[in-house]
């Protein structure tokens, strides 16, 4: 861990232009001189500074998914995309709802050692919202597991949810919920509305999130319980979630980047890239969720990164799978739709994307590039034109809506326990970087 | 025109012109030789995904009329079965040279992905899929509306002023899509009929109204009745009660019909469930025109077909 890298002319969250000093895989020194001794030099001149990204929604596919995504693939698609952590779904096969999945996905994180790996553990066996999953010995696990979610799956049994958010409280921990009715959205195809209507796919009403988000804000406040929503997608779902925030309930809200760029009209063309649960909305519900990320009603930007094989996309549309990738283009996106609009600053986007989804899941450190912080961060050029394009994917599966889109910003570094994982807009090599992630282990 | 799809985009005169092809075609079924040498050498596949045998014969019987060569591919044993992909089965029929595909799916958009996905470059007709469209039956039943009441003079013409009420599950009905809005595009006003459950939440936004009580549309006398089928696996969803309570309340019951103006016009698509969505007097009456809709849905799909596949548009020669 000897290599020492300088910035130069990097405008930290937007700040004015200095030199930072990463060593020794901490941030070394700010303000550092110009001619400061070191192995590597970067110049940042016209790109941002934010610390690396947090995704707290992530489908790695591993174990048992290989064909779509592995830990390792997932997880050089996060570096590509500026991320240095992201919290993987349980959702596999085996699913993560005991510690030894936990355990095996957090071991193959350290050592591909692009990002952070943290697991979210199930929170019903087998995702099968039944009986309740083996939440303490995963808390107590190697994996330290802080999140638990049946995301794919909704915890609809009410009782099993208000035991799942007591119970996990016992150890800390808070439920990321899928909110979705499953009675409301029987074979739910897409955003139930006048397009639905028209291109005659069954219809996954805004009513079946907001219902399911409303009894479980309630339920958390009558329990004293944390609670947090995965990908909210309605103008219906920020009203509760605002007026239960303005009660003091301890709830938090992701939404996802394509919820914030896409509608239901994408589903015109049958194309089934477009199509996600839950489903593209209205373009009223996308202006109203940058806006509830604005004044912080949503907390924070997560991907819900769902990497599927092309024969499951290239079908027809209620054939095909549901969910898009995400982690490469997320901050992009969020460069479109948030910060271009004037909705945030980078300080913003660093909190959407890094603080805040890292307080939610319980890592260490502020993540405000700090001097003596873990050197995990990223380098975004927000000026870089491009239209996306596969070639933009780093990971295994290339089910991207977002081809053919106008895309601005480009991550041209990212740097994870002081280390490069992305260089110059290329991911750096398997054998590198799980060479640096060894000595990054031995400290 | 290269495929037919939908009717929701097909323009008033592409329209027209259809049905005034199929005027020609119907002088020619009224002969004693029926067939006509227009698609000669060209091999149309009808692709059927989803049981029908009343659109496939129509379809077999208006290709065979126009000389075509006929292959009929029905997903019961192919190798659709075998869990072959829709784009394999695409890419493999277009490998083997054929003209055009018929397509009947029960997935919404099939159609639309064979016309645009790029694994097969023919005229692509859709046959009926999921919930989304007909517009063949569209068709049939505006040409079947015209003739009705324009007789003779028929050419040229739309449906300018025509009032028609579709009764039934407006919701899940691709009959009632794809009549809605060619029935708009021709100039009638559309009103549909169904309990709120089977009527899609953003109806407003058609170009239809929309009442719950057909003793109300009916005493509107409307020039044309159009009942839709309903499927009694509808009840266990909750979309109704029991068949005796939609009859009775959604039926054109043989008291309704008693009602109705005698120059009412009275459709199905078919197949009907007598004594459920319409009574036997109602279906066998003289202003049932139901039989003819079948005769004539023939003439309009080898309208299609002759259009599509000749690229003719107008008068045919």
């Amino acid at each position: 861990m000897s290599s020492r890298i300088l910035i130069t002319n990097a405008s930290v969250l937007g700040g004015k232009l200095e030199n930072l000093l990463i060593a020794d895989g901490i941030i070394a020194l700010r303000n550092a001189a110009a001619d400061t001794a070191t192995d590597q030099v970067i110049d940042a001149a016209g790109a941002i500074v934010l610390p690396g990204l947090v995704d707290l929604h992530s489908h790695l596919r591993e174990p048992g998914f290989e064909q779509s995504e592995t830990v390792l693939t997932g997880t050089q698609a996060a570096a590509a995309g500026g991320f240095t952590t992201v919290f993987a779904m349980a959702n596999t096969n085996p699913v993560a709802d005991s510690a030894g999945v936990v355990e095996q996905v957090q071991r193959l994180g350290d050592e591909a050692g692009y990002a952070t790996v943290r697991p979210i553990g199930a929170v019903t066996v087998g995702l099968a919202g039944e009986r309740l999953a083996d939440i303490g010995a995963m808390v107590e696990s190697r994996a330290a597991v802080t999140i638990f979610s049946d995301d794919g799956k909704c915890v609809h049994d009410s009782l099993l949810m208000r035991r799942a958010l007591e119970y996990v409280t016992t150890f800390g921990g808070v439920i990321a919920q899928h909110a979705q009715d499953p009675r409301l959205t029987i074979d739910a195809q897409m955003n139930e509305g006048e397009v639905s209507a028209r291109l005659g796919l069954n219809g996954w009403p805004a009513v079946a999130e907001e219902s399911i988000i409303a009894r479980d804000v309630l339920l958390a406040e009558h329990i004293g319980a944390k609670l947090h929503i995965c990908h909210l997608s309605t103008r219906g779902s920020i009203d509760i979630v605002r007026a239960a925030k303005a009660r003091g309930v301890a709830v938090t809200a992701e939404v996802t980047p394509h919820h914030l760029l896409l509608t239901d009209a994408s589903a015109e063309q049958y194309d089934a890239r477009f199509k996600v649960n839950p489903p593209l909305r209205t373009e009223a519900d996308t202006l109203a969720l940058r806006e509830a990320v604005a004044d912080g009603t949503i907390d924070i930007v997560a991907t819900d990164h769902a990497p599927h094989p092309s024969d499951t996309k290239d079908c027809e549309w209620d054939h095909a799978s549901f969910g898009m990738v995400g982690l490469e283009s997320a901050l992009p996106i969020v460069n479109e739709t948030l910060v271009k609009t004037g909705k945030l600053d980078w300080v913003g986007v660093a909190r959407v994307l890094s603080q805040a989804p890292a307080r939610i899941g319980q890592l260490d450190g502020a993540r405000e590039l700090a001097q003596g912080e873990v050197a995990d961060l990223v380098i975004f050029d927000p000026t870089f034109e491009r239209t996306w394009s596969v070639a933009d994917l780093a990971g295994r599966s290339s089910n991207t809506p977002y081809t053919g889109i106008p895309l601005a910003g480009k991550i041209t570094h990212t740097i994870r326990h002081g280390y490069l994982t992305v260089d110059d807009g290329v991911v750096v090599a398997a054998e590198t970087v799980a060479g640096h992630a060894r000595e990054a282990l031995r400290g | 025109m290269k495929h037919l799809l939908s009717t929701h985009n097909l323009a008033r005169e592409d329209a027209i012109a259809i049905l005034d092809i199929a005027e020609d075609m119907a002088q020619f079924g009224h002969r004693d030789v029926k067939k006509l040498p227009a698609l000669r050498g060209k091999t149309i596949v009808n692709l059927f995904y989803e049981d029908s045998t009343r659109t496939r014969i129509s379809f077999e019987a208006a290709e065979k009329r126009l000389s075509a060569d006929v292959i009929n591919f029905s997903a019961k044993g192919s190798s659709v079965s075998k869990g072959e992909s829709l784009k394999d089965t695409a890419q493999t029929l277009d490998a083997m040279g054929i003209d055009a595909v018929v397509v009947r799916h029960s997935s919404s958009g099939a159609p639309y992905l064979l016309a645009h996905s790029g694994w097969i470059d023919v005229p692509v007709i859709n046959a009926g899929d999921g919930t989304h469209e007909h517009p063949t039956q569209a068709l049939l039943d505006a040409f079947t509306m015209r003739k009705r009441i324009h007789g003779e003079s028929s050419r040229g013409r739309g449906l300018d002023g025509v009032r028609v009420c579709i009764v039934g599950d407006i919701l899940h009905s691709r009959v009632a899509r794809s009549n809605i809005w060619l029935l708009a595009t021709l100039g009638a006003s559309v009103q549909v009929v169904a309990p709120a459950t089977l009527v899609p939440g953003a109806i407003a936004q058609w170009p239809v109204t929309v009442t719950h009580s057909l003793d109300e549309a009916l005493a509107g006398q409307p020039d044309v009745v159009m009942m839709l089928r309903i499927q009694s696996e509808r009840m266990k969803d909750a979309y109704f009660p029991n068949p005796r309570e939609y009859s009775s309340v959604w039926g054109l019951t043989a008291e309704r019909y008693a009602r109705l103006n005698q120059s009412t016009i009275i459709m199905h698509p078919g197949p009907m469930n007598r004594g459920l969505e319409i009574s036997s007097e109602a279906a066998d009456s003289p202003q049932s025109v139901i039989l003819d809709q079948v005769s004539n849905g023939i003439f309009v799909r080898m309208a299609v077909l002759y259009t599509l596949l000749t690229g003719a548009k107008g008068e045919l020669s």
